[in-house]
């Protein structure tokens, strides 16, 4: 409840500073328009050039892109933790956060949330709509239930890992550059895997375990027994990485010691 | 005169060297869009030999090179100008003996250079162990893929000059440069080569200047393009070139009268 009220008057702070530019907070819902709409525009180009991605029809994959947008969405408008370093150890925010009585992670999450994002989420529903209006997909009442899991658990895998590679700078306050590498790693994770070679299948499952947020579940959407115990482990994979996340924060936390004066 | 902009270029590339630790984790970023990219395109060709006039080879090299050309052309011109128009250090800059524009181009170039070096030849070293590319053993091809590289990067400096100078009209244009680098990515071929394309969009991409950024270099040393081909690239790209500079002029002239300097 108190959480919940702390994170009301932060949202509604956070917007009166949005609507001070009201054309750039447009504008950017625009450019994430755009950026959903390039891959499917490349999905879309290369089906015109063969009926199949080993295995995989058009709609099949433009359903996976969909689903993924989801979770993606739900964690880019919650955990846009990009310029901690910047912010919050390099300019010392951090040490104003630590006086406060609530969890420090709470804290720098509701300072750096940026909900307009969560306009993902309805593109996605389109896109997975359009998709499965031209496939023949037979939902029982326990899918819809299923995705709710399958997405929070995209959410938590994401949030985990970055909350963990956010966490070196808690131990560093060099500059790694090593978010935007998994950010690319991500983009794996919307395709159907097994284009992939067997070594990144691997890492895709086990170690850096993105095809859990979008490809698995979704495939599991489309009838693909295949790979559906993969599908049902989602939230457990979501739990046990983002407890990893909590956990290096945490610790990160302890160890920190303060950027310079 | 000339003197000041090349110790624009060295200063700049002496720059981008104190911080040369970011690029390995840029080389690390590119490989791994190569490698996505990669796996994509050939599940895409499958059994078939050649799309479009590509066999699946040359595919893997097109994305390869297309990538790694991207290392040099890009940079942040556009939010560094934006960035100068917000905080008022424009201000300074115009009353400097030098022309602005031009100071932003060459700093543009020595950051392209620093890439080119120390981030697109040993990436392409790494790429090609990896992935079954070939690359052209003729040096004339080479060369006019060099001379295609530079007017891909003189294009895309002027679009970013056109964006970022929008600064001084709208003063906050962040989305604006976020979506032009998208439409520069999707447009200039760099995930889809222009003749993969339908028809209609590729009607109204051949008149469009970002096909003179990435398509028609990457086109020009993985087909090797000769003869009137090569001549008819190289027009489109010189057309572009001089076409573009009208409107930068045009609204830099405006942009001087209109000048707000919020603060500074």
């Amino acid at each position: 409840m108190f959480h919940l009220k702390l994170f009301l008057e932060y949202f509604k702070q956070y917007m009166k500073v949005r609507l001070a530019y009201r054309w750039d907070f447009l504008a950017q819902f625009v450019t994430d328009f755009l950026f959903q709409a390039v891959n499917l525009v490349f999905i879309l180009v290369i089906f015109g050039h063969t009926s199949q991605l080993n295995g995989w029809n058009r709609y099949e994959v433009i359903f996976i892109y969909g689903y993924f947008l989801i979770p993606w969405a739900i964690f880019s408008a919650i955990f846009n933790l990009w310029d901690f370093n910047e912010r919050y150890v390099i300019r010392g925010e951090l040490d104003r956060i630590l006086t406060r009585p609530v969890h420090s992670l709470v804290q720098v999450i509701m300072e750096t949330m940026t909900p307009e994002s969560l306009i993902g989420v309805v593109t996605g529903f389109i896109v997975m709509g359009w998709a499965a209006m031209g496939l023949d997909l037979t939902w029982t009442w326990l899918d819809p239930l299923l995705f709710l899991l399958f997405a929070l658990g995209g959410v938590a895998i994401y949030a985990g890992i970055f909350i963990t590679l956010t966490s070196i700078s808690l131990f560093t306050d060099s500059k790694s550059d090593i978010q935007p590498i998994m950010f690319n790693i991500g983009t794996y994770g919307r395709y159907p895997i097994n284009v992939y070679h067997r070594v990144i299948q691997f890492v895709l499952t086990w170690i850096l375990p993105f095809a859990f947020v979008g490809f698995y579940p979704a495939s599991y959407l489309l009838d693909k027994s295949h790979w559906q115990w993969y599908a049902m482990i989602t939230p457990l994979v979501g739990i046990v990485y983002f407890c990893i996340g909590v956990f290096v924060w945490n610790w990160g936390i302890r160890n920190y010691r303060g950027a310079g004066n | 005169m000339f003197n000041t902009y090349l110790e624009v270029i060295r200063i700049r590339f002496l720059m981008m060297l104190a911080y040369r630790v970011n690029y390995y984790s840029g080389i690390i970023i590119y490989s791994l869009n190569i490698g996505v990219y990669y796996f994509l395109w050939m599940a895409i060709y499958g059994n078939n030999q050649s799309l479009q006039g590509l066999t699946a080879v040359q595919m893997a090299t097109y994305i390869a090179i297309s990538w790694m050309a991207r290392a040099f052309y890009f940079n942040n011109l556009d939010r560094e100008i934006a960035q100068e128009i917000r905080d008022g250090t424009v201000a300074i800059q115009l009353i400097r003996p030098y022309h602005y524009l031009l100071v932003k181009v060459f700093q543009g170039f020595g950051e392209g250079l620093f890439r080119l070096l120390l981030f697109s030849i040993p990436g392409m070293i790494v790429v090609s162990l990896v992935f079954p590319i070939v690359l052209p053993t003729v040096g004339s091809v080479w060369l006019k893929f060099a001379l295609s590289l530079l007017l891909g990067f003189i294009v895309n400096v002027e679009l970013n000059l056109l964006t970022g100078l929008l600064a001084f009209f709208v003063l906050n244009n962040q989305g604006l440069i976020r979506a032009k680098r998208v439409m520069v990515d999707l447009l200039s071929g760099l995930f889809i080569p222009i003749t993969f394309y339908p028809e209609w969009a590729q009607m109204i991409l051949n008149y469009l200047p970002f096909q003179a950024i990435s398509y028609l270099p990457s086109m020009i040393l993985v087909k090797g393009l000769s003869g009137s081909e090569w001549i008819h690239a190289l027009l489109i790209q010189i057309a572009w070139c001089i076409l573009l500079c009208i409107p930068i002029q045009m609204i830099w002239n405006r942009a001087k009268k209109t000048l707000v300097v919020q603060g500074g």
